[in-house]
Formats: structure tokens, C-alpha cells, sequence
């Protein structure tokens, strides 16, 4: 059977995530009630304003059902969903989920003028698990991922610092995979499940 | 010619982080503050509302750099101003502020009746109103990075917008169904360019993501043209010009992620107070109308 991968559709760049799991082989599902998760096997959190979908998680009472739902079962955060799922959050603080031992920078790269497209090679480790060749990471008013934590393991950086990040269940990127025709990244998070 | 670069991927990527979101007309820092506090997820930097712009009549232009600069200090979402149809040195100077998103927009008084901006000259992406498609693809070719349907700013009245993303879907999908060389004539007919014609007959959509503005006063105004197939909404007029706006910014954020569920919608419309009173537009005189502007 194919794994049933749910994206959280409060806002954001969710199809193109749901475009992205099923070119890479899965099911996907958008998700924007607590109970819609009970269906899942995987939780993307996509792109799109961290502020706007903390809003709506609050207005659903849903930050306590996601929260469950990372602790038992794998979560993939892009962007927005980094932030969202960080331990912390700056420029400004704000308010997270906290299941992955990051501190992640908000808006770090600057505004849309210093959005990017780069050629990153990841870490042998993702390659080994995946599939050879560079990865073309796409950065929109992006963060930074500015501490990781002991129990992290970095899969590729850029500039110093670090684009690809898991943490047991949990796998983050700060840029956005779903915007490419490469499902790598997908391919990793669904050997999770 | 649909661009395939880096630059596009970018500024075609941001709109989609966009996507089931409000974008929130705003003119000083209090009413940023407010629009990113109920979960707005851009906001457009305005010296006056469109309600007020139709109200006071005259030339109405780039907002005052001041205005757009604070409020880009003060907020952590993205931050859109809007440019006079055809005013490509406004933009330039958007662009060297550096707001996120541009809006050629028929709001403002036309600077140009012939020609729309080279949008494909900038780094900064634009978005463009159109009531058609193809007006929605002649601004794509001309670099538009996101379409939203025109509807009529500041009247509180959604008609038009319920018009203009119709038209759009209801020709988009007629395009499917036609054969290759009857496309040909189908490009002469709609006055855009063939591969677009093309991209759009095989994919059934536009190839950038499609909102909606113009008339927007409340949460099913919102979850409407959500359910008729527009992306995200653009909300001028219909939340500052409100009794509550604090109360309706929030609904009407609700209602673009919820806009297929009843329940919640009713949630959503409870206790908003006075929606912005609306105009009949069909009284309107046809030079009082801003759809019209932009070709």
C-alpha cells in the first residue's frame, strides 16, 4: 500500500507539496482539522507565512494535536513549517512547536530581492540514502538555521550554515524541495514512515 | 514565452507561499500591526484605500515612500505596494526600497494607456488585475508573476469579482477541450500569445497562481470566490472601512482556509458588526469604474 503522506493546508504553498509526494511515489492528502491527522501516516508543514498558520492552528486548537502527532510519527518541515517546528524562534521570537532542537532565524537572507536559487552538494550521508548529484535549493525570504542541537545530524548546508537538517523523526528544510522536479528529499522523509 | 529561469522560479514561488492566504490593504503601521496580528499573510502599503481614492477623486499615485517604509519595519510578513499602470519608474523605485511584491495596479490613475509595465525587466515580482484571460495572459507575458482577478476596488460589492474569475475559469476550460490548430485562432480571439494559449489548453490553469480582489467586505465574500476557484484573496476597502475590523480581518482569514466547510464559515461570520457599506455598481458612471483601466 502507499504511504499516506498529510499536509497541513492552513496556508501556503501545501499543493505544491501534495504535487511533490505524489510524484515521488505516495499518497497525499491536505489536512486542516485535528481529526484529518488520525488518517495519515506523515505530516508535511509547507511554506508559506509561520504567522498566518499559527493563527489558525490556535484558532483550530490544533498546536496540541500536532504536537502529538510529531512525537509519535514523522513531520517535514519546509521554510515556514521550519520555523513552526524549531525549538527557537528569532526576528522576531515567536511561538513554536518545539520538537526540533534548531534555533532558527526568521526572514534571515533579508526580503525578496535576496531570495535565491543555489546549487548545494549535500553530505554523504543524504547521498547514500538517496541518490548522487547537487541539490538545487530554492530560497525564499528564507530562515537560517542559526544552532542545532546535540541530537541533530546535518544533511547539507549553504554558506555556512545549515539547509537540511533531521532530528529522529523530524526532517527539516529551510529552502523549498517541494518547488523542484527533484523528489530526493521526498524520497528521504518517506523512509521514515 | 513562459520564462523558465531562476528569477521566475522565485518570484513565482513566493506567490505560492501566498496560496490560502489574505493579503490585507493597510495605510499606516497600526493597521499593519492589526492585519499581521489576525494572520494576514502579506500586506499592501497604502496611502489611502481604494473606498476613499474612488471618494476623493484626483490622481491617485505610488504611495509615499515614508509609509511603505514603515510599515515594511514594522511587520515580519511581506510587504506589497502598488504602482500606476504603465509607471515603470514608480517600480523602480519599489524595487530599490525593496518591497516584496509590486501591484501594477488599475486602483492608481493609469500613467500609460497604451503600454503595461516590462515586468520582466525587474527583480522584484509584480502582480496585475485582469478581468479575462487574456488580459491575465497578456500581463504574464509581460512578466507578471501573479494574477488577481479585478473585481471593483473600494465597492464593497462582490459582484464584479464573482464576474471576472468566472470568465476566467469558465475560458480556461473552454481551452481545453479545443484542438491544436483551432488555438491559433483562439490566441487572435483572446489577443495573448500562443504558447500561453498553448500552456493553458494542456494544464487547464494559469501558469502562475490566480487571486482574487475587488469587493471583498466579508468571510463568504471570501470563501465565494475561493469555492469559484481563486487561489488566495486580496482584501482592500472591506476590512478598515468595517465597524470591527480587528474581528473581521481574523474571520476573513478563517474563511480562506475554511471556505468548503459551512460550519465554519458561520463561525466566522458571527459578531463581525457593520460590514463596509457597499455601492450599486451598475449606477456607477462608466468613468467611475477602475476594472476598466489597464488593457
Amino acid at each position: 500500500m502507499k504511504k499516506r503522506i498529510g499536509v497541513l493546508a492552513l496556508q501556503g504553498d501545501f499543493e505544491a507539496h501534495v504535487k511533490s509526494f505524489v510524484r515521488a511515489g505516495a499518497d497525499a492528502v491536505e489536512v486542516r482539522t485535528a481529526s484529518e491527522l488520525d488518517c495519515v501516516d506523515g505530516l508535511v508543514i509547507p511554506g508559506g507565512e509561520s504567522t498566518t498558520m499559527l493563527k489558525l492552528l490556535h484558532y483550530m486548537d490544533m498546536m496540541e494535536p500536532v504536537r502529538a502527532f510529531a512525537a509519535a510519527k514523522p513531520v517535514f518541515g519546509t521554510c515556514a513549517g521550519a520555523i513552526l517546528l524549531a525549538k527557537e524562534v528569532t526576528n522576531p521570537s515567536q511561538e513554536s512547536f518545539g520538537v526540533v532542537d534548531l534555533t532558527v532565524q526568521r526572514n534571515a537572507y533579508g526580503r525578496q530581492n535576496d531570495s535565491r536559487v543555489v546549487h548545494i552538494a549535500p553530505d554523504a550521508d543524504f547521498l547514500s540514502r538517496t541518490a548522487e548529484g547537487e541539490i538545487e535549493a530554492v530560497f525564499i525570504r528564507a530562515p537560517i538555521i542559526r544552532r542545532v542541537g546535540p541530537g541533530v545530524k546535518v544533511l547539507a548546508g549553504y554558506a555556512g550554515n545549515p539547509v537540511l537538517v533531521e532530528e529522529g523523526n523530524i526532517l527539516i528544510a529551510t529552502f523549498h524541495p517541494e518547488l523542484t522536479k527533484d523528489s530526493r528529499v521526498q524520497s528521504l522523509f518517506l523512509g521514515k514512515i | 514565452m513562459i520564462q523558465s529561469n531562476e528569477q521566475w522560479k522565485l518570484n513565482v514561488g513566493l506567490a505560492e507561499m501566498l496560496k490560502g492566504g489574505v493579503i490585507m490593504d493597510v495605510v499606516n503601521v497600526e493597521q499593519a500591526l492589526i492585519a499581521e496580528k489576525a494572520g494576514a499573510c502579506a500586506v499592501m502599503a497604502l496611502e489611502r484605500v481604494p473606498s476613499d481614492i474612488r471618494k476623493e477623486g484626483g490622481v491617485a499615485r505610488m504611495s509615499p515612500v515614508s509609509i511603505i517604509r514603515d510599515i515594511m519595519g514594522a511587520v515580519s510578513i511581506p510587504v506589497m505596494a502598488k504602482a500606476r499602470i504603465g509607471h515603470f519608474t514608480e517600480a523602480r523605485i519599489l524595487e530599490a526600497l525593496g518591497v516584496d511584491y509590486i501591484d501594477e495596479s488599475e486602483v492608481l490613475t493609469p500613467a500609460d494607456e497604451e503600454h503595461h509595465i516590462n515586468k520582466k525587466d525587474f527583480k522584484t515580482p509584480f502582480v496585475c488585475g485582469a478581468r479575462n484571460l487574456g488580459e491575465a495572459l497578456r500581463r504574464i507575458a509581460e512578466g507578471a508573476c501573479m494574477i488577481r482577478t479585478k473585481g471593483e476596488a473600494g465597492s464593497g460589492n462582490i459582484v464584479e469579482a464573482v464576474r471576472h474569475i468566472r470568465t476566467i475559469i469558465k475560458e480556461m476550460r473552454q481551452l481545453t477541450v479545443l484542438g491544436k490548430e483551432e488555438l491559433v485562432h483562439e490566441a487572435k480571439l483572446l489577443g495573448a500569445p500562443l504558447d500561453l494559449v498553448e500552456w493553458v489548453a494542456e494544464n487547464g490553469k494559469l501558469p502562475v497562481p490566480n487571486f482574487s480582489a475587488g469587493g471583498i467586505a466579508t468571510p463568504a465574500d471570501a470563501a465565494l470566490v475561493m469555492q469559484l476557484g481563486a487561489e488566495a484573496v486580496f482584501v482592500g476597502s472591506g476590512i478598515f472601512k468595517s465597524a470591527d475590523p480587528e474581528a473581521r480581518a481574523k474571520a476573513i482569514v478563517k474563511a480562506a482556509t475554511y471556505y468548503k466547510d459551512p460550519v465554519k464559515l458561520l463561525e466566522a461570520s458571527e459578531d463581525l458588526g457593520m460590514a463596509m457599506p457597499g455601492l450599486d455598481i451598475s449606477k456607477l458612471p462608466e468613468g467611475e469604474l477602475m476594472q476598466t483601466r489597464g488593457w
